[in-house]
């Protein structure tokens, strides 16, 4: 790991600094747990007495319901209930952006494996018996499962086909340039595939309301979405964040928690739900299946002079978080590059395909495999290299994007492509390799002779937070007590979902560079004692919650030092604040965390706002996104033509991360991430027929083991982001973005292929140029 | 088959001995044989199975012996792919192994075994290219009998064999043949995959054939006879080699022999290019080794 050496201004200067503090690599407070097995995921919770749920499921991609007929299910001895359509007591239907998709279906089935009803038993194979024993009529009908068709489709919906079309119009639109390159691509539906499957346990309560555990990424969202549908106000819906296995955008949309809730209302008794992998794979949301065609327009001199795009971007049944897709999608199509002059154009449509919405890259990734694409295809027409024609039109600082927004902040494109090109290339492909290592791994396929490398490079462009006008805000408490032997003690209450980010270790990291103090205690994350915190999304937590928690620490200290003045009868202004202690700046007397809380506890809560944006407007210009991440990655592939088959050999990067809190945690994203990016460039897809879902498994799903994990070399470009706490960006989104590309483009290099769709497939290779 | 609703009392029998299985067996209807349940477990799972009694194998010692002689190995049932990737049973048969390292994970691996995988009689079935590229002969007891039986013969279509309900799969008796021998894999990623296509390439040098069969390409394992003729008679056996043309023609050949299917794994036309790459990289291994 080797790290850039730009000075972090933010970083609090002449003190102490505390052990584990901000920029050290703290140890993960669920770390340990999690290694030995230990951790309570949500698939764990267990309580006296409970029923399990299940979920009915439409086995129809479109179809209208003629009748649900639930009496044969509750005959069954054990089956305690069985709710439908018809005992949703409060809003029929829920969602993200729009109340659009159903609790559970009751007129019409609009994808496969979509909700119908949900039983409760006293076991798990009861519930399973109970959900094959209602009966349901389905008429089915023809279901309109390609994007473009949908746009002149009858409305599948009663809000239409078209989630959203969004035109970015920015400069001369009548501009072109002496080189013209264009292209079409495509790119498949991604899976979040997150280890832990849904699940939760929702708990009735005396007054009516409902305790719900579950694993989600924003408690509070979720909270008024059930109250919503339950009829009830939000504070008889209590939220308790219960231990989440990754989730990666997943659990952003509701899935079971109305379903649970139901039924422990209806039943009076606790009730578990877990999916199923396979039930899994329809019970969320997946990353949208895009096509796209970009022209790009440059001088002769590689100067870029216009991008057009036309996006469309496929959201299944329901809008999720489709809205905010498109906009990213469009306003990130040219990549990180100066463009004067571009005409977007971006649809994202309903179709009856599975409903998609946030998945980590969230509509950046889609487009960076077109941009990137046409970045080479551009220096090849050019006769320019590649990475020099990236760094001649890289984006600076204060330069504008598309939308017609100028970059205040940090946007250190070439330091990051520079980084990345800078790690030593792995050596040759070579006889004397593990056969093992080649392209088909342990199926042993290849021999070095049909071997063949290749080199790509990509670049990448993500807002942090959420965008267009959204006023979002993080919300914590922090408490500093004297505790056991009167060490100090610092508590945090935050509804911040961690969903193996690594939150829980950067909250008590920032609590321990401000108070000084060794102990930093995490309250569970739930609804019932603090706002919210926002979604464990859009890279955020850090510069949201993180904001948060750091100014109530500030807050805190304030008062410290109020105590500390009013013991030495001298003004506030008198008294510093210096490694943990009150500092009397006349006498140089000072006071220790101990004494200043022999007075009791110190509490300080924090709503953080950030900076106000704007929606985009008409002509999709306006100053709509807090702040940009920029990623660039290197990778070296071996091919085996004959077959089609990748080995992914190297990933470099090299990533603006403003300053790097935890450097550990970083290159966790960072790897974790590169996993994410080379399985949609090589395996990763959900696999449709007419709407259906060929491959609900991780049999069939395939996502990268640990043979085809390339070697990661890494490079944090720090250049602390004005704006944010510590100077810190997001980090969990840009090592997903222009990896895959970049290994499309190094498997470009290695075979003279096109190749303009990912995940790219063997036959692809193999057969290139014949019809399959 | 028969099945017990959800909830209904599993009956479980632990034998000791091969015959005691079979009693089990028999005294229960519609009783399911488990060995490692990488395959059944998974259908348990999924609610496509619920039989009322399962005989659980893993006790059975017998099962788990496994013998090399100069002319034969007998591998036991009940012997795990991890068994059959190293020591004396790899050593004898080289492709087995290779084929028994590419199944699952190492978990997969210390569960699942060949007599799980010959009576499965997946297409994708990882040992069975080998078995049947060697005509291995499978020894099976029924209730108060003992027959024995080809692999061609036993496998007759997608998951379906000539076994009896009763009958419990004893022992795999593959011939050991002087010559090199090679397993090749395809499948999307580098480990832990379903087989796409697969191939297994023998050389018999004392008979001076060529031997092979496919996996994942037909409902049963394929054997390419004309690409075995053709090419055992292309081969100069006295300076083992064969012409780079005469090797693609057996490539050519052996795809010719396959019958695809396009699902959600691959298609129906890669399926067949991959045949004829890994027969033509099967063979050319096979002399490279022996040369």
């Amino acid at each position: 790991m080797s790290r850039s050496s730009a000075p972090v201004a933010t970083r609090p200067a002449a003190r102490t600094r505390p052990r584990a503090g901000i920029g050290a690599d703290a140890a993960r407070p669920d770390g340990v747990p999690k290694v030995r097995g230990e951790f309570a995921f949500s698939s764990d919770l267990w309580m006296d007495g409970m029923l399990w749920g299940r979920t009915l499921r439409s086995p129809h991609v479109s179809a209208r319901i003629v009748a649900v007929d639930p009496s044969p299910a509750l005959a069954i001895p054990g089956v305690r209930a069985v709710v439908t359509a018809a005992d949703v007591p409060g809003r029929p239907t829920y969602g993200l952006e729009e109340p659009d998709q159903p609790v559970f279906a009751s007129e019409v089935v609009r994808y496969h494996g979509e909700p119908i009803a949900a039983v409760a038993a006293d076991h798990p194979e009861t519930a399973r018996a109970g959900v094959r024993a209602i009966e349901v009529v389905y008429e089915p009908l023809e279901p309109v499962v390609d994007a473009e068709r949908a746009l002149r489709a009858p409305p599948l919906h009663p809000d239409g086909n078209l989630f959203r079309h969004l035109v970015i119009r920015h400069g001369d639109l009548d501009a072109t340039g002496d080189v013209v390159v264009e292209g079409t691509y495509e790119v498949g539906m991604q899976d979040q595939a997150f280890m832990g499957p849904e699940s939760g346990l929702a708990v009735p309560a005396d007054d009516g309301g409902v305790d719900l555990y579950v694993a989600t990424q924003w408690l509070h969202v979720d909270r008024d979405q059930i109250a919503a549908s339950l009829g009830l106000p939000a504070e008889r819906v209590r939220l308790h964040l219960a231990g989440v296995g990754g989730a990666f955008g997943g659990r952003e949309d509701v899935s079971l928690q109305i379903h649970l809730c139901l039924l422990a209302l209806g039943t009076g008794r606790p009730v578990k739900m877990v999916y199923s992998r396979d039930e899994s794979f329809f019970g969320h949301v997946h990353r949208h299946p895009a096509k796209m065609w970009f022209r790009h327009h440059a001088t002769r001199g590689g100067d870029l002079v216009k991008v057009e795009a036309r996006i469309v971007l496929d959201g299944g049944a329901y809008l999720s978080s489709s809205n905010a897709v498109i906009s990213n999608a469009a306003c990130f199509a040219p990549g990180p590059y100066k463009v004067p002059n571009a005409l977007i154009d971006a649809y994202a449509v309903r179709t009856n395909n599975p409903p998609c919405g946030a998945m980590r890259g969230f509509g950046s990734v889609q487009v960076c495999y077109g941009h990137e694409a046409q970045m080479d295809k551009l220096a090849a027409a050019l006769g320019m290299d590649p990475v020099e024609l990236r760094l001649h039109n890289a984006l600076e600082r204060f330069d504008r994007l598309v939308t017609g927004q100028v970059l205040t902040g940090t946007v250190p494109v070439r330091e990051c492509i520079r980084a990345a090109m800078a790690h030593p290339l792995p050596p040759a492909p070579s006889l004397l390799d593990p056969p093992m290592a080649r392209p088909g791994g342990a199926g042993l396929s290849a021999d070095h002779a049909d071997v063949r490398r290749g080199v790509g490079i990509a670049v990448s462009l993500k807002n942090v937070g959420y965008s267009e006008g959204f006023d979002d805000y993080a919300t914590a408490r922090v408490r500093l007590e004297a505790g056991v032997g009167g060490e100090p003690v610092a508590t945090v209450v935050a509804a911040t979902a961690e969903v193996g980010q690594g939150f829980v270790t950067i909250a008590q990291q920032i609590v321990r560079e401000e108070l000084g103090v060794a102990d930093v205690l995490l309250a569970p994350a739930g609804t019932t004692d603090i706002g919210s915190a926002g979604s464990s999304s859009a890279s955020r937590q850090t510069w949201m919650s993180g904001g948060a928690i750091q100014l109530a620490c500030v807050a805190i200290r304030r008062q410290l030092i109020a105590r500390a003045a009013a013991s030495w009868g001298c003004s506030h202004a008198s008294v510093e604040w210096d490694a943990g202690e009150a500092v009397h700046e006349g006498t140089g007397e000072r006071r220790g965390l101990a004494a200043l809380l022999a007075d009791g506890a110190v509490e300080a809560e924090h709503e953080h706002h950030h900076r106000p944006t704007v929606p985009l407007d008409a002509d999709g210009q306006g100053d709509a996104h807090l702040s940009v991440m920029v990623a660039a990655h290197r990778a070296v592939v071996d091919v085996d033509p004959g077959l089609g088959l990748v080995k992914v050999v190297q990933v470099t990067t090299g990533q603006d991360v403003g300053h790097a809190l935890n450097p550990t945690q970083v290159t966790g994203q960072i790897e974790g991430g590169i996993a994410q990016g080379v399985g949609l460039a090589v395996m990763e897809e959900i696999v449709l027929d007419e709407g259906r879902v060929k491959n609900p498994s991780f049999t069939d799903y395939l996502v990268p083991t640990t043979l085809d994990m390339p070697a990661v070399a890494a490079t944090f470009v720090e250049e602390p982001e004005p704006d944010a706490p510590y100077g810190a960006k997001g980090v969990g989104e840009p090592p997903v973005i222009s990896s895959g590309p970049a290994v499309l483009a190094a498997i470009r290099d290695a075979t003279g292929l096109a190749l303009t769709r990912a995940p790219v497939r063997p036959e692809d290779i193999a057969l290139a140029g014949q019809s399959t | 088959m028969g099945e017990v609703e959800p909830g209904a009392d599993v009956r479980v029998a632990l034998p000791r001995t091969v015959n005691g299985a079979v009693d089990a067996m028999t005294a229960t209807p519609d009783a399911q044989y488990l060995a490692g349940g990488t395959d059944f477990c998974v259908e348990v799972n999924f609610g496509l199975r619920r039989p009322p009694a399962v005989v659980c194998l893993r006790r059975v010692a017998e099962l788990r012996r496994a013998e090399v002689t100069p002319t034969e190995v007998v591998i036991g049932a009940g012997t795990t792919y991890a068994d059959m990737g190293t020591g004396s049973l790899a050593d004898a048969l080289p492709a087995l192994a290779a084929a028994a390292r590419t199944v699952g994970s190492p978990q997969i691996r210390n569960a699942g075994t060949i007599g799980g995988n010959v009576a499965t009689a997946s297409p994708a079935g990882d040992t069975l290219p080998l078995l049947t590229a060697l005509d291995a002969r499978v020894r099976v007891l029924g209730p108060g009998a003992e027959r024995e039986m080809g692999i061609d013969e036993l496998v007759t279509g997608v998951k379906r064999t000539a076994l009896e309900p009763q009958e419990l799969v004893i022992s795999i008796r593959v011939p050991r043949l002087d010559g090199p021998q090679q397993f090749l894999k395809v499948g999307t990623r580098n480990a832990m995959v379903i087989a796409i296509a697969s191939a297994a390439v023998v050389l018999d040098l004392e008979a001076r054939r060529v031997r092979a069969a496919f996996g994942s390409v037909g409902p049963v394992p394929v054997r390419p006879r004309q690409a075995e003729d053709e090419l055992s008679d292309a081969i100069d056996w006295g300076r083992l080699s064969a012409s780079e043309a005469a090797i693609e023609r057996f490539g050519e050949l052996a795809a010719q022999a396959c019958s695809p299917i396009t699902d959600h794994r691959s298609t129906a036309a890669y399926r067949r290019r991959a045949v004829e790459v890994v027969a033509a990289r099967g063979l050319r291994r096979c002399l490279r080794d022996v040369a």
